[in-house]
């Protein structure tokens, strides 16, 4: 960490909370940057010569007599292709032993993109599996969370979709990060050779929480640099922003600020969209999808993190063990693509909208079907059909160990839909049927 | 609204985020902009609190780097935004910087760009002539804009009656040229030009009445126009869990309403989605004119990641502009995507002032301010007899989807439509998800509208509506009993009835706004309809199994829904119809 040798040093602390300090002090800038006692600091507040900073490892054990020197500019990293193949913490500073990167120093957490500036998002990702790419497709420019139970494998689903995507690079922003789910990563990026693509900053759960708060900015300050010097198609992993957000909750209510729904605070919205809004399509190809992670507890999507990010993020993918087939599939219920008309249908066969909609639709008719029967009542021909018919495309498309084409997702479900189903039932424009059913013959 | 000779200055006494607290050395008025000048960076800021001589401000750009001591300039005036024209088909930030003269892919930070072009030259026309008296509103002249009749008016500022001393003749003029010489009532002779300025805050009132709303504005949306019609001028607004398609419903109105011009204000939400307006607007027509829609429309885009404190100044900001339309007699179609987030606005400031929160922790006065905003839409009689009306529908972003929340209620109680879109139809791909028996509108109960459905569309319209209501109403009420009791636990009869109210809702209520076709149905489409699925209703039918019914049912929706896709009245409509013909045949007893 740097200090420079004319830069003034305070000793004198007036106050010590649990996440800031407070000193006198003139000519500090508003998000300044600080080095309290050897920590990195932030300032928070300025009340005339009253400066509060907010120290990111937490304030145990600082004394009133701390060493303070602000480093006259709000935090930066270090930009340029070297970042390629390495792993920083959440200040920037390289954790893989190797030395420091040289490069163009940018703030993190800069402007926004202005929107007239932006093209809409036209590429289709295909990721091999049906529960994404049929029902949720994704697009560049995208960003999107898995709403996932914490036991579930939603890191093992986002390496596969990370490797899959053909990205340029992928950004990796952990916070909170078990060691043992770091190595995963770090082992599945390095088996698929694809290391020199990647770039990771982590906080692991062996690091302060509060220091969180600087890596989503760190991660899409290196994709902004990769998208919009070098128009590269950038795809960021953010997992898991359920901490990131619970990290913002420690800081503001040390802070006494009021809290709002689940002691989240009021400016939440703001503060996830502030990085989700990142992802972007730029006209000259280069772009930034994004693919996060929100944990839930029990499920609840209605708690503030979940019900937040769902107003922000263009659609979400949930994560559900069907217990009738003993996998883990895409739930087509919950989940939603919301960019997926861009690319359905137009990247992808025309017929792809309508054979969507249809399947879940009938699929919907299976789960009534399904609630009928444990309410033990008799089925009717059409209830048993649509069971068969669930059990099948839960297997054959929804599971996430699938991994086939998009025309191969389209022809299983036109050939599911014939062992099954009548056209009058499934309700697919004729013109498609014509095309599509399979002929007996 | 005179400005103070001398201009207050001040200095930068403190910095919580947003919220900064300026020195003053003279007057400072409420509401009042000062730009703090950060090494040369202009940043805007708005008084929000005045407390001896210290003003509270929110700034509307990041304090990033600002420091304590740094100055401030007060300008003497609120937030305003320049008014002529030039506003249609424009991108704007939420304070009306036109984004398209920005430079760079990011917004920089004090930043202000013109939202008119000073040397673009219009063509004139003269409407007043000299001796005419006019008061603040009146029409000099007139400019096509786009191929909207654009007026230039009596500035809106100007209190009294003014006489005409000269209009220019026609010709081509700048909006920095001055178009006509007006006399005030002390005899001082004022130059007029073809712009003006207003503060967003303060509503426009240049028009002699507010009726209440007497007709219908048509979206093409057959469960707002057939079950739920809104009136030109009305107000609505459309709260929904996330996901459940607000956006959506908001785009297609945008797209179908029947009206002059449409404002969308992007409030808080997703620039993809604004995004998706620059991209299909300027390549869509509008049905009605056969123009580009985008002809029509100005956006206003303040999304979620662009300063939070001009979010709130953004839906004013669109009123304002709505409201300079409706002076001229026209038709506007106001849209704000989400009011929720201008809400959140508001409590982040009210909780860094530290004011004593209210529920949630918004602001206790939310209801009031809500209310105040509603209040601005309104169809108008202009002093010249002419109408003018803003239609305004708004969405609400429920915090866990729960309707009892400030934002959803206070909203609730200043807008008279209620189009509540439901998670279970969301997830059921029951598009448009508007739950057809929570939602409402007021003004299908006006008897001014009542008379006007029976003159215009059908004069057992209200009856037909009633009908289809219950219908709905019965279909639920079965479909809890077959749940219960069992498909064969009850009568055919009941299967009957439930598929009855089914028919309904997968022909009329569920409309795929992703469909050339299906998108938009007009009203003589809406009413041809309604009256097949009642004629269904009507008809008896013979089952021989309960399990009959549904798949008997399944056909014809099947076909009905072919025929929604269909271009009404074309071969393929009737074919459907013919097949639709024969299959009731196969059943029908009475
Ligand atoms: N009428 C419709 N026809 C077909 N699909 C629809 C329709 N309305 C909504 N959808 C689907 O639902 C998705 C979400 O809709 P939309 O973006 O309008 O939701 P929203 O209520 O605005 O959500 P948020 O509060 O998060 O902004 C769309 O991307 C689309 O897939
Ligand atoms: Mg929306």
């Amino acid at each position: 960490m740097e200090t420079k040798a004319f830069q003034k040093i305070y000793t004198k602390l007036t106050q010590v909370t649990k996440a800031t300090c407070s000193l006198k002090a003139t000519g500090i800038g508003y998000e300044e940057m600080a080095i309290v006692h050897g920590r990195l600091a932030q300032v928070v507040k300025i009340i005339g010569d009253n400066v509060t900073l907010q120290i990111f490892s937490g304030t145990e054990g600082i004394p009133t007599n701390a060493e303070v020197v602000f480093l006259g500019r709000p935090p930066v990293l270090k930009v340029g292709e070297e970042l390629s193949g390495r792993f920083f913490d959440a200040y920037g500073d390289p954790i893989d032993g190797r030395p420091a990167i040289e490069g163009e120093e940018r703030q993190i957490g800069g402007p926004s993109v202005n929107p007239v500036r932006r093209k809409q998002p036209s590429e289709f990702i295909p990721t091999g599996i049906a529960g994404i790419d049929l029902n949720n497709a994704l697009v560049t420019g995208q960003k999107i969370p898995f709403f996932a139970d914490p036991d579930q494998p939603y890191n093992q689903v986002m390496a596969n979709v990370a490797l899959r995507a053909e990205a340029d690079k992928i950004i990796l922003g952990g916070m909170g990060l078990t060691n043992d789910d770091y190595l995963y990563y770090k082992n599945v990026f390095e088996n698929a050779g694809a290391l020199d693509r990647i770039i990771s900053f982590v906080n692991t759960t062996e690091n302060p929480p509060v220091e969180r708060i600087l890596v989503p900015d760190m991660a899409l300050t290196a994709a902004e640099y990769f998208a919009v010097d070098k128009h590269q198609k950038v795809l960021v992993l953010l997992t898991d922003m359920t901490l990131y957000a619970d990290a913002l909750s420690i800081v503001s209510n040390r802070m006494d600020q009021i809290p709002s729904k689940d002691s989240m605070p009021g400016s939440l919205y703001s503060d996830l969209a502030k990085i989700y809004e990142k992802a972007v399509q730029f006209p000259d190809g280069g772009s930034i999808t994004i693919i996060a992670v929100t944990t839930l507890s029990g499920g609840d999507i209605t708690h503030a993190i979940p019900d937040n990010t769902g107003y922000i993020t263009e659609g979400q993918l949930f994560l559900r063990k069907d217990t009738d087939i003993g996998k883990v599939i895409v739930d087509p219920f919950r989940s939603l693509s919301r960019l997926k008309q861009l690319v359905i249908g137009e990247k992808t066969r025309s017929d792809h909208p309508q054979v969507m909609n249809a399947a879940i639709r009938l699929y919907a008719d299976a789960a009534n079907a399904k609630t009928k029967q444990e309410n033990g009542f008799d089925l009717t021909d059409y209830d048993e059909r649509s069971l068969k018919f669930a059990k099948e495309y839960s297997n054959k498309l929804l599971a996430i160990d699938v991994n086939i084409e998009v025309d191969q997702m389209l022809d299983t479900t036109w050939g599911l839909f014939n062992e099954h189903f009548e056209p009058a039932e499934v309700g697919i424009k004729k013109e498609f049927v014509d095309q599509y059913w399979p002929k007996e013959d | 609204m005179e400005k103070t000779n001398k201009m207050t200055k001040g200095y930068v006494a403190g910095i919580i985020a947003n919220l900064v607290f300026v020195e003053v050395d003279g007057p400072v008025q409420q509401n009042e902009i000062c730009y703090i000048d950060l090494e040369g960076t202009k940043l805007m800021a708005e008084v929000i609190k005045i407390n001896g001589t210290q003003a509270y401000v929110q700034v509307f750009e990041s304090t990033r780097g600002l420091k304590v001591n740094h100055t401030v300039e007060f300008t003497g005036h609120m937030l305003e935004v320049t008014l002529g024209p030039g506003i249609l088909s424009k991108n704007y930030d939420g304070l009306q910087n036109d984004l398209d003269k920005m430079d760079g892919v990011f917004l920089k930070r004090g930043e202000h760009t013109n939202p008119l072009e000073d040397d673009k030259k219009w063509e004139f026309k003269p409407l007043a002539k000299a001796g005419d008296v006019l008061e603040a509103g009146g029409w000099l002249g007139e400019v096509k804009e786009n191929w909207m009749p654009h007026k230039i008016m009596v500035p809106f500022k100007f209190e009294g009656k003014y006489t005409v001393k000269s209009v220019v003749e026609a010709g081509e003029y700048t909006i920095l040229d001055n178009i006509a010489v007006v006399t005030d009532e002390k005899g001082k002779d004022i130059d007029l030009t073809m712009t003006q300025k207003w503060p967003v805050k303060l509503a426009i009132k240049a028009y002699k009445e507010k009726p209440r709303p007497f007709k219908m504005l048509e979206t093409g949306v057959r469960v707002i126009d057939t079950l739920n019609p809104i009136a030109e001028g009305g107000t609505g607004f459309i709260p929904g869990p996330f996901g459940t398609g607000k956006t959506v419903l908001q785009h297609a109105l945008a797209k179908q309403a029947e009206a002059d011009l449409i404002i969308v204000a992007a409030c808080g939400e997703r620039a993809n989605e604004v995004v998706e307006i620059f991209a299909e607007f300027p390549e869509l027509d509008d049905p009605r004119t056969g123009r580009k829609l985008m002809e029509r429309t100005t956006i206003i885009a303040n999304t979620s990641n662009m300063p939070v404190a001009a979010r709130e100044a953004s839906v004013y900001t669109a009123m304002t502009l709505g409201e300079y339309y409706r002076a001229m007699g026209l038709k506007v179609l106001l849209l704000a995507d989400s009011t929720s987030r201008w809400a959140q606005a508001l409590r982040e400031m009210s909780n860094r002032m530290e004011e004593l929160p209210g529920q949630d922790a918004f602001p206790m006065d939310l209801p009031a301010i809500i209310s105040n905003f509603y209040s601005r839409a309104g169809f108008t009689y202009l002093n010249n007899d002419a109408t003018g009306s803003i239609t305004f529908i708004g969405t609400v972003s429920p915090a866990g989807g729960n309707l009892k929340e400030p934002v959803t209620e206070s909203t609730k109680k200043a807008a008279r439509c209620f189009y509540a879109l439901s998670q279970d139809r969301a997830d059921s791909k029951r598009y448009p998800a508007i739950d057809p028996l929570d939602s409402y509108s007021k003004y299908a109960e006006y008897p001014e509208l009542e008379e006007y459905f029976r003159a215009n569309i059908d004069p057992e319209w209200p009856e037909k509506i009633q009908l289809a209501r219950d219908i709905l109403i019965r279909s639920r009420e079965v479909a809890e009993q077959i749940n219960i009791l069992g498909d064969d636990g009850v009568p055919v009869e009941y299967h009957d009835r439930f598929w009855k109210g089914e028919i309904i809702d997968f022909v009329i209520l569920q409309q795929d706004a992703f469909d050339k076709i299906d998108c938009s149905a007009s009203l003589e489409r809406q009413k041809y309809m309604l009256n097949w699925v009642l004629d269904i209703y009507h008809t008896k039918f013979s089952y021989e199994s309960f399990e009959d019914v549904g798949s008997y049912f399944k056909k014809m929706i099947n076909i009905m829904r072919q025929m929604n896709y269909a271009i009404f009245e074309s071969d393929d409509f009737k074919g459907g119809e013919k097949e639709l013909n024969s299959l009731i045949e196969e059943r029908k007893t009475a």
